[in-house]
């Protein structure tokens, strides 16, 4: 492995763990105020679908990220009915969903192109193309730190970089706001925060929609970023390595920023066999290198944690003391 | 808060879920253009006016009660096992290992081993998270999903390159033989004159009812069972009755997994014939909704089976007659799993005014 190849596997790590970081923070909000949300994986797919098709009946990627959004954010609504409002198994509502999503994901699609489930190839406006940073040419003589530059920060879509500014972000909004101190107290406390005469019900359904929000760019990078287009299934497991990467970080922002990063990194390894052999010196079957991201996350869920404590009130619905 | 009368709460408190996921379920049909009348009846037609019909009927609820009750069994052990997908596919492999090492004389003895078989790989899929849980204290609900994709790749893999015969194109093993071939509902007398033409239901429909029966009788009727439940209901009142966690997670999670694994029997042995890439095709995920509309218990697990596999032989009629997606099949299952495990309260509170309000009017 030479350093373009190593250079190539970074530029695949980023665009990879891109809706990684998006579905990462996404449960982040959701778990931080103690509502569990395995459904992000069918929010993603969800607006994945929303975001392409109306991209392409529109012609405008913009306009598809605003239909991505909502889209997740109507699943989230759903979510947050049936784990705040009604009390509800949060686990089972999160699989239900995802359900939900796999299965009217392809419906709408076959219903709206006839393609078995897809949307059309994406092209044009449609699209969300890669943008270049200052310099990105003039400094791609520099020897080590010029192509690093070139190759691996710049020339990602905007998405991916809003992606990273989203992770200080989060920490900022968690950390440093009055909101986000009520936000970390509900999920850990609901009744004291109850006392002090703030709604548990409002500042969980506010959590779940920043949770919408941040599944809907998940989706939307990945149909008309990522891949030009929305195929079923398309999502591949990805709303629950997000979930491990979160545990990983032990709920944290900026952790969950290196998490996603090194999850990504176990998907951009899986797509290239070659480098993988050359490390290893001998051949690997391919099936085995797709598992591989998933058996990473086991590994790391089984051993490098310590231990990760999750919010304390997390998956216990509130009930107000009469 | 009023309580629903007890029959209400076991018989109405499913069905209301159900009435509420078909009305969704119709208003889906109607926005993708298609007749939800139309719809009912190829469905009902496809799986239930006619012998083969209900074959096939019985053959997916057989898939189905093996998959629901891994569900349940470890649902009252406070754990979501959302791995059955996963453990069903090693079930298949396991099946295809002890048929296809021991030439079997006879169809009995070759169940019997690749009932071993189908448990023991299934059992063993689900003991890693499991461990996982109880000593790393990894969620289980993340990790048997991880193994679920695992084992799609596992088998993409095996029945690549170990299992598939040299020379054969597609990615399966060899052919089980005729042999050993399972008893179908139309070759066992008495039933074969219910069931005319060859149908996919087989013996392993008994199995799966005596599964049951030993679920009921194990969670209800013996000590273990006791303390299953007992942990489920209350880690730390369980952990301070003596009972060891560990133990109790590791139980019932290679229960759990030999459950989902035995379901190859089914389909694996007593259908395919051989081990085919996907082999489970959603089995084990039905299993979560058959559960819970079943509410955790092994009669209304069999019950909520036959009515998956109506969804499911109906839902395949569906893909062949009408132009509505066979996709519907999943909207249904998230619907169903929807309504009755996660917003079963809300069903609850409406049951309690209908009953209320109907109480008013008989004082009046």
């Amino acid at each position: 492995m030479d350093y373009a190849d190593l250079l190539q596997l970074l530029d695949s790590t980023m665009r990879l763990a891109t809706p990684l970081l998006f579905a990462c923070l996404a449960g982040l909000f959701s778990e931080r105020a103690g509502i569990f949300d395995i459904g992000l994986e069918g929010k993603m797919l969800i607006a994945a679908m929303a975001s392409a098709s109306v991209a392409f009946l529109s012609g405008s990627v913009w306009v598809g990220l605003l239909a991505g959004i909502g889209g997740a954010l109507v699943f989230s609504a759903l979510h947050g009915i049936a784990a705040i409002t009604f009390r509800g198994n949060q686990l089972i509502s999160g699989v239900a969903l995802n359900f939900l999503a796999s299965g009217i994901s392809v419906l709408i699609a076959i219903r709206l192109f006839g393609q078995g489930g897809r949307t059309p190839p994406l092209t044009g406006g449609a699209r969300m193309y890669e943008i270049t940073l200052p310099f990105a040419d003039a400094l791609s003589g520099v020897p080590i730190l010029g192509p690093l530059y070139a190759n691996v920060i710049s020339g990602h879509s905007i998405l991916v970089y809003v992606a990273v500014l989203l992770a200080p972000a989060s920490w900022w909004l968690l950390y440093r706001t009055r909101f986000g101190l009520r936000l970390r107290a509900v999920g850990e406390n609901p009744a004291s925060v109850d006392t002090a005469g703030i709604s548990v019900t409002g500042l969980r359904f506010a959590a779940v929609a920043i949770t919408g929000i941040l599944c809907g760019l998940a989706g939307a990078y990945m149909a008309t970023a990522l891949q030009a287009g929305f195929g079923r299934e398309m999502t591949a497991g990805r709303g629950y390595i997000a979930l491990a990467a979160l545990i990983f970080a032990k709920w944290r922002p900026i952790a969950a920023l290196w998490s996603c990063l090194l999850f990504g990194f176990f998907q951009a390894i899986a797509l290239r066999p070659d480098i993988v052999e050359d490390i290893l010196t001998f051949k690997v079957p391919v099936p085995a290198l797709d598992a591989l991201p998933y058996a990473l996350t086991v590994i790391v869920l089984a051993g490098f944690i310590g231990k990760a404590i999750p919010p304390r009130a997390g998956g216990e619905p509130y009930v107000k003391e009469r | 808060m009023d309580r629903l009368p007890r029959w209400a709460d076991i018989a109405l408190v499913p069905l209301v879920s159900l009435a509420l996921a078909a009305i969704i379920s119709a208003l889906v049909i109607l926005s993708i253009g298609q007749s939800p009348r139309e719809a009912l009846s190829v469905m009902v037609d496809g799986a239930l006016m006619s012998s083969s019909g209900w074959g096939y009927t019985l053959y997916y609820a057989t898939s189905f009660i093996f998959t629901g009750l891994a569900v349940t069994i470890a649902f009252h052990a406070g754990l979501f096992n959302i791995g059955g997908e996963g453990q069903a596919q090693l079930g298949g492999l396991g099946v295809a290992v002890a048929l296809l090492t021991v030439p079997w004389p006879h169809w009995s003895v070759a169940l019997l081993a690749a009932s071993l078989g189908a448990a023991a790989f299934g059992a063993a899929w689900a003991a890693i998270p499991a461990y996982l849980q109880a000593k790393r204290g990894s969620h289980i609900v993340i990790t048997t999903i991880m193994f679920n994709y695992i084992a799609a790749s596992l088998l993409v893999y095996i029945l690549n390159d170990v299992l598939r015969p040299q020379g054969q194109m597609d990615s399966a093993s060899a052919r089980f033989g005729d042999a050993i071939r399972l008893p179908t509902l139309d070759l066992i007398p008495g039933l074969n004159l219910i069931f005319s033409k060859g149908v996919p239901a087989n013996v392993t429909l008994f199995i799966a009812l005596a599964a049951a029966w030993g679920v009921w009788a194990l969670l209800w009727r013996t000590r273990l069972g006791y303390q299953i439940r007992a942990y489920g209901k209350s880690e730390p009142a369980a952990r301070y009755a003596g009972i060891n966690p560990t133990r109790i997670i590791m139980i019932v999670m290679l229960l759990s997994g030999g459950l989902a694994g035995l379901m190859a029997i089914n389909n694996v042995m007593g259908e395919a014939e051989r081990l085919l890439i996907n082999s489970a095709s959603g089995a084990g995920f039905i299993g979560i909704a058959v559960a819970l509309m079943g509410r955790n218990h092994p009669i209304g697990v069999v019950l909520a089976a036959v009515l998956f596999g109506f969804l499911f032989q109906g839902g395949a009629e569906l893909g062949l007659w009408t132009k509505i997606p066979i996709e519907l099949r999943i909207v249904i299952q998230g619907l169903v799993i929807l309504f009755t495990g996660a917003l079963n309260y809300m069903v609850e509170r409406m049951l309690v005014r209908v009953f209320a309000l109907l109480r008013t009017k008989g004082v009046a």
